[in-house]
């Protein structure tokens, strides 16, 4: 109950904070635009390019939203306003919550405005097909939800853009986000223990080219959501001893 | 309506110890405050005051020693929502209004004030649309006064809320605070200037160096810290005779040398001069606070202060 109303508050203020929206919402936009918009008649692994790289940026896009959202503990640490929460009753994994739950909400626009721009270019897809779709990216943003959560502790203000900037770039690229690197061999056995790399399969899956996901990707998934919050638990006990 | 029924217990912090690398910010406290009290936790920087409300709010864990708040620990009665507080440090958040971030506060606590009446006893009802990430230093103050407030909580704790003001801010706030204290709330509230703990408070702990140097009623530790020192020179006198005179705290007698700790240095300088006409190189100090810690814990190089001072 507390900690419901508390997120309330949390996302007025995502909503208010405009430029983070919006930079957050555009980038996938504008690079699906550019790539897919003059090849919007080819075709990649065996389905139209422009829902090809839908998934793609839909992965990318949604994997920015919810590590930066969680990424914000930096600055409210920064101006003292988490000690000022540690001393009124509000819950710990309340206040984590309501960020994930931010950060989910800001994945949501994304797919939407994504799937809009993916209509806009011909894709067609069932019901069913959009639904998997969704609810499998969900899925797979859990272990990016705690990493964010990770860089809020571990991170100052000065560094949150670059850190974050490249660490998802970087994850999105090698996870296939923006095109298919590998197709075998070492290099695609070491992405595939990649969340990012699972992230980006998790929605080709639904669109039925491949199936569901195998176990592996459950488990790769699962592994880095339980290591990440190891080592965001340690940082953040650390972060409430220091004065 | 309080939220702990047995507030026998108080506060008490019990052989308090605290060490940050090399240096010992706590050593070895102990208090008890009894609910109701207004204290003040009165010290130059780098006393130990911060670190001392730290382990009271469960922020930082002592090395030694314990903690009980309301007779739980600190961090069963900050879930309690028994414990408001205002840090030293700490901005507002972003993409709030005043209220709103009052009102969000408000929510976490199990039995909180109204959010209009609390804007109205702190003052901030003026600027309650405005973002609460905007506001002058006052006005920060008196908002961050709000949200340690608007819990209702049984314990409030203010570490150097005026530190950051000018005279007129510092006077607001501790308008807004005097009507907040009349209601039965336990309050500590640490600060380095004498005149504010000798004004707000029931009782003064002076802490310097780590240590309680004093405790008792601000009277007397006004008289011991706050007040001005005459010195003169002044051949044949009575001891008994100088201590007798009006104002005068303690005095002082080294061969023909005089030194008079006043509480009220005017009258005991016009009784000295028509009493000791002979009374010469007269010289009138006023000891600040830095000074009096420093007078206080100088003689005390064996380490043992509390036993000599209290």
């Amino acid at each position: 109950m507390k900690g419901s109303k508390y997120t309330r508050f949390e996302i007025l203020r995502t909503l208010r904070a405009r430029r983070f929206l919006l930079f957050s919402l555009a980038f996938p936009l504008v690079l699906f635009f550019t790539v897919a918009g003059p090849n919007r008649h080819a075709h990649l692994d065996g389905i139209s390019f422009p829902l090809y790289y839908m998934t793609g940026m839909a992965a990318w896009g949604t994997m920015v939203a919810v590590v930066s959202s969680g990424a914000r503990v930096a600055g409210e640490r920064q101006v003292g306003w988490t000690r000022q929460l540690k001393i009124t009753p509000l819950k710990t994994s309340a206040y984590f919550l309501a960020k994930v739950l931010c950060g989910y909400l800001m994945a949501l626009f994304s797919i939407a405005v994504l799937c809009m721009a993916g209509l806009a270019l011909g894709v067609q897809l069932s019901v069913v097909q959009w639904l998997t779709m969704i609810g499998l990216l969900l899925v797979g943003l859990v272990p990016f939800a705690v990493l964010g959560i990770l860089f809020g502790h571990v991170l100052k203000v000065d560094s949150l853009g670059p850190a974050l900037g490249g660490s998802t770039s970087l994850l999105a690229l090698l996870g296939g986000a923006y095109g298919p690197l590998a197709t075998g061999g070492v290099f695609l056995a070491l992405v595939k223990c990649l969340p990012s790399y699972w992230l980006v399969q998790a929605g080709k899956s639904a669109l039925g080219t491949s199936g569901w996901p195998p176990a592996e990707a459950w488990i790769v998934i699962a592994v880095w959501t339980v290591a990440l919050a190891g080592l965001a638990r340690r940082a953040y006990e650390r972060d409430t001893a220091r004065v | 309506m309080a939220l702990i029924d047995d507030h026998r217990g108080g506060i008490r912090l019990s052989s308090l110890t605290k060490s940050y690398g090399d240096v010992m910010a706590v050593r070895g406290i102990d208090v008890s405050i009894s609910s109701g009290e207004t204290v003040a936790l009165l010290g130059p920087n780098g006393a130990g005051k911060t670190t001392t409300i730290d382990m009271l709010l469960g922020l930082a864990r002592p090395d030694r020693g314990s903690v009980s708040v309301f007779g739980l620990s600190p961090s069963e009665a900050v879930k309690a929502g028994a414990v408001g507080g205002m840090l030293q440090t700490g901005q507002l958040i972003e993409y709030l209004s005043v209220r709103e971030l009052v009102t969000m506060v408000a929510s976490l606590y199990p039995r909180p004030l109204e959010v209009d009446e609390v804007l109205r006893m702190t003052g901030t009802d003026e600027v309650a649309a405005r973002p609460a990430s905007k506001l002058s230093g006052g006005q920060t103050q008196r908002v961050r006064f709000a949200v340690a407030l608007v819990g209702d909580p049984d314990l409030l704790v203010l570490d150097e809320p005026t530190a950051a003001l000018d005279v007129e801010g510092r006077r607001d706030f501790w308008t807004a605070m005097r009507g907040v204290a009349a209601t039965g709330k336990t309050v500590l509230f640490a600060t380095h200037y004498l005149e504010e703990a000798d004004a707000y408070s029931d009782r003064v702990i002076l802490m310097a160096r780590g240590r309680i140097v004093a405790d008792g009623p601000p009277t007397e530790i006004k008289a011991r810290v706050g007040g001005r020192t005459i010195r003169a020179t002044l051949p044949g006198v009575e001891l008994a005779a100088l201590r007798e005179l009006h104002g005068v705290a303690n005095a002082d007698l080294r061969g023909d040398a005089v030194t008079l700790s006043c509480v009220d240095s005017d009258a005991a300088l016009r009784e000295l001069l028509v009493r000791f006409p002979a009374a010469r190189d007269i010289e009138v100090r006023g000891a600040g606070l830095e000074e009096a810690f420093l007078e206080l814990t100088a003689e005390d190089s064996n380490d043992d202060l509390e036993g000599e001072t209290r």
